[in-house]
């Protein structure tokens, strides 16, 4: 990209709708690098979503780029293990969100990461590291037993059937642990996973009653967890566990209007348990909070949604049978999504802020593993929501502790790429305000205010003459990355 | 025995020790005082607190009989006599140094708190907790009310140890910083070294943060979090200086809580601290008669913690400055359930701690006979039911301790039924 003149004149963009596709990236991925963003800018604005949501079409092929010349680095202790390794299942995940051809598959199951909110600690306790992982985060391809974790079985339905979703991640062994239906048996109910089912799965808190979370807990008895050949745990419905009286809710369960899941065999109990998902899939509550929750994941957290486009994306959750594909492509398509004042309006998680200036300022000679820490004291650990309501998104996200993590970050990165950074100053040795607006203009900021952009000016050439030398290119370009990275403006995205 | 004003004065302005009933000028008092060096330290077990395993009903034949396999033996508890009801009482066999706290007098137990209709919602829960507001817990949190009355607050007159910043520290006016560890709480440069260049970086940045447009909340919003970090760093670098008396465990609870004292000895200011612990949803495997059950370590940790704690200040000469609060958005079922733990429940325990706390049992423990008309239960006697509105406690600390007004802050007047720990 070619730099101009003027900082200050950022929005005055070469390339017809080229903010709108780096919006688009930012939002339904997690940024661009130069290459990607003239890429997806041939496509244009709908050719771009069609890429995005038609993912199917783009080779998954990211996984193998792993380790090869190019590409963000891992760090391997004794072989790169992200099957049974956590660690190493977290690189794995953050290298995806950098270099994968299908980033809203990728975004879409952060999204269900965070709506499922599994902890691997959790998991780890009761299975131990190695398990724990490939129940997390195994792909069945690479496992001996097939294994698929659960974020694998969230990338699968990334845009799939959500009815589909909640009857696997019902039977997902790590949700039967999180949640401990695996210990819910006759008589002794374990309400956990029916409670959060309701709560924040779909419903919502509020549309329903305790009675019902008893009731439903009796639905899930005997869905639990068999271990075949000592080797891996697999669900298994377990008949004699099933509780096969009637259970009454104060919601219908039946497009009738009945509301009692009436008394069954115990060889065919296991229906009741998809009896409820449907009807918690079809309750009204269900489709407009879904639309709420992705209209803050991907239009706007500041103040409440519209509720025309709301009622428009619940419709078509129900029209299409809990078919999330068009739900989210009518939401990139909105008036809403592409409104300008939309644009920087959205806290950046620290996943998408790590991953988004990874992406802008440089990867060469960059572990992802050398992220994962301060993604920690970000307060978002990949694998590890803090409970079963998921992280606290939008302002949850900033605090004067995070916003000094986050600033350190930007100046590990790019103390790291300091040379990569050089060369690329190299065009813009001529003045501190080229290399401004060079940087800028690499890293996709907003505009800045007029003070602001001062600050930065003044930090470019404060400490003596302008030569332009490497020396001071170096100097200057990382010390820029580090500001604009470490900047409130470059938080939001 | 009755007591002069004299003497309340004298006793509030030193690190008292002796034990005041509360007199009806006590909130007067204090805010003539200033109360300035006193701090709060809110505790939150997060997850819902099983209160029947933290302080046993050990002589309640329903407590074995509803938990077969997760009652705590009545050989094991630590006595620490009985309620006003008469009903003995023991800690979990883990709280060993909140036995020894409870035996000088500083540890006042507060059974069965909680309110009308709980909700057995985590997350409503705790909104409820930290606005105060069952029926509409949206908003500030109590003590953001109580910082919103502050005359001049300054960027550390509350501190979070937590990333997140609390509903309850949440205000309208006054930005609360988190600061898990003063040692990370540092400004980092790619051109450390090179002529002046950290301190053109912290310049600027510092001038970016203090852009604050009216016309864009949340820029604003990120930036201030910015700029409270700069207006921070200096003074916490001092606190991460601190070498505690004691020796604190190495977990982030109590790392937390050697933060927090840090702060405290080095003067920065802070009015309210706050600290939370996880792992209290203990649905399975809470085995708290266990050494590796779930419930062991969280006693182990939140014991370990604040012994430390309680006697880092003791040496330090503050504890007579500090006032713990430890709460739980709820307790759990009475009846454990099919994997050896508790479900969702109602009404639980807090606690407070500090050298002018008037240490005891408040509040009677639950018949756990399982009766529709038992008065003490509810939900057909499944969880334990509410004695004491949480927001009685409350007001108590706001008038008490922090010298305001709990009526204008609590939205409504609480004080009377509230236990008389301070």
């Amino acid at each position: 990209m070619q730099s101009r003149p003027d900082p200050r004149q950022r929005d005055d963009r070469p390339r017809r709708g080229e903010q709108a596709i780096e919006h688009l990236l930012r939002r339904a991925g997690f940024g661009a690098n130069p290459q990607e963003i003239d890429d997806y800018s041939d496509l244009g604005f709908t050719g771009a979503i069609r890429r995005l949501v038609d993912f199917e079409a783009v080779p998954d092929d990211v996984d193998s780029l792993i380790g090869r010349p190019g590409y963000v680095l891992i760090t391997a202790r004794g072989g790169f293990a992200p099957r049974t390794n956590i660690t190493d299942a977290r690189q794995r995940w953050l290298f995806r969100m950098i270099h994968t051809r299908r980033p809203l598959q990728e975004k879409m199951t952060l999204f269900w990461h965070n709506h499922f909110a599994t902890a691997y600690s959790k998991i780890n306790g009761a299975f131990g590291g190695e398990e724990a992982t490939r129940y997390m985060a195994a792909k069945a391809d690479e496992d001996p037993a097939k294994v698929t974790g659960q974020i694998e079985l969230l990338r699968q339905h990334a845009l799939g059937n959500f009815r589909d979703l909640l009857i696997a991640i019902a039977k997902d062994v790590a949700m039967l642990e999180w949640l401990d239906g695996r210990a819910n048996i006759k008589g002794r109910p374990q309400e956990n996973f029916a409670r959060e089912l309701m709560e924040l799965f779909t419903m919502g808190v509020g549309t329903f009653a305790e009675a019902d979370v008893y009731a439903g807990a009796r639905v899930f008895t005997g869905w639990n967890l068999t271990r075949p050949g000592n080797a891996y745990y697999t669900f298994n419905y377990a008949a004699a566990q099933h509780d096969t009286t009637a259970k009454e809710f104060t919601f219908p369960i039946y497009p009738n209007g009945g509301k009692v899941i009436p008394a069954r065999s115990a060889d065919g109990g296991m229906q009741d348990g998809i009896d409820l998902i449907n009807a918690v899939a079809r309750h009204p509550e269900t489709g407009p909070r879904l639309a709420r929750k992705l209209y803050a994941f991907f239009v706007s957290e500041l103040g409440a949604p519209d509720e025309g486009l709301v009622a428009e994306l619940s419709n078509l959750y129900y029209q299409g049978d809990f078919e999330m594909k068009p739900v989210v492509e009518r939401l990139l398509r909105s008036r809403q999504f592409n409104d300008p004042s939309n644009r920087y309006a959205r806290y950046s998680s620290p996943a998408e802020f790590v991953a988004r200036s990874i992406k802008e300022v440089g990867w060469a000679g960059f572990s992802v593993n050398d992220a994962l820490t301060p993604m920690v004291n970000m307060g978002q650990q990949l694998y590890e929501p803090p409970d079963v309501n998921g992280w606290e998104w939008g302002r949850g996200w900033i605090s004067s502790g995070t916003m000094l993590t986050r600033m350190n970050f930007a100046s590990q990165l790019a103390t790291n790429q300091k040379f990569n950074l050089r060369d690329i100053a190299r065009g813009a040795r001529q003045s501190p305000d080229a290399l401004l607006t060079l940087m800028l203009d690499r890293l996709t900021a907003p505009a800045f205010a007029r003070d602001s952009q001062e600050a930065l000016l003044d930090y470019a050439r404060a400490g003596g003459a302008w030569t332009g030398s490497d020396t001071q290119l170096a100097t200057k370009a990382a010390g820029l990355a580090h500001l604009i990275v470490g900047s409130g403006d470059y938080q939001l995205v | 025995m009755p007591i002069t004003r004299r003497e309340f004065v004298r006793g509030g302005v030193a690190a008292f020790t002796v034990s005041f009933a509360a007199p009806a000028f006590l909130s007067d008092l204090a805010r003539a005082q200033g109360s300035n060096r006193r701090n709060l330290v809110v505790l939150y077990l997060s997850g819902g607190n099983d209160a029947l395993s933290t302080v046993v009903p050990y002589t309640d034949a329903q407590y074995y009989a509803r938990r077969p396999t997760i009652a705590i033996p009545a050989a094991q508890v630590l006595q620490i006599g009985a309620d006003r009801s008469g009903i003995p009482l023991g800690f979990h066999p883990r709280l060993t140094g909140l036995r020894s706290i409870f035996n000088s007098g500083r540890l006042a137990l507060i059974q069965r708190t909680g309110y009308q209709n709980s909700s057995r919602s985590h997350f409503e829960g705790t909104d409820i907790w930290s606005t105060g507001d069952p029926r509409s817990p949206q908003g500030t949190g109590w003590l953001g009310r109580y910082l919103d009355t502050l005359p001049s607050p300054g960027p550390l007159t509350a501190w979070s140890t937590n990333r997140e910043i609390p509903r309850t520290l949440l205000s309208r006016t006054v930005g609360v910083p988190s600061i898990p560890s003063a040692q990370g709480y540092a400004f980092a440069s790619p051109n450390a070294g090179i002529g002046s260049e950290v301190q053109f970086a912290r310049a600027s940045a510092t001038r970016i943060s203090s852009h604050l447009p009216v016309d864009k909340p949340h820029l604003a919003f990120v930036n201030a979090n910015a700029r409270a970090a700069f207006s921070t760093l200096d003074v916490v670098a001092q606190v991460g200086t601190y070498a505690s008396s004691v020796t604190y465990p190495n977990n982030g609870f109590a790392q937390a809580l050697r933060t927090i004292a840090g702060a405290m000895v080095r003067g920065v200011g802070t009015k309210v601290f706050w600290v939370q612990t996880g792992g209290y949803d203990t649905h399975a495997a809470q085995n708290p008669n266990q050494a590796n059950g779930s419930y062991t370590g969280l006693m182990t940790t939140l014991n370990d913690g604040l012994f430390a704690f309680y006697n880092d200040l003791l040496n330090q000469g503050l504890l007579g400055d500090t006032l713990v609060l430890q709460f739980s958005e709820f307790g759990r079922r009475i009846a454990e359930n099919g994997s050896q733990g508790t479900d969702h429940g109602a009404a639980s325990v807090m606690m407070l701690m500090g050298g002018s706390v008037r240490g005891g049992i408040y509040g009677t423990a639950p018949n756990l006979r399982s009766a529709p008309d038992n008065p003490t239960l509810e939900n057909s006697g499944n969880d334990v039911r509410y004695e004491t509105d949480f927001r009685s406690v409350y007001a108590r600390v706001i008038d008490g301790w922090l010298g305001a007004d709990s009526a204008a802050i609590l939205g409504a007047d609480f004080r009377a039924g509230a236990p008389a720990f301070l």
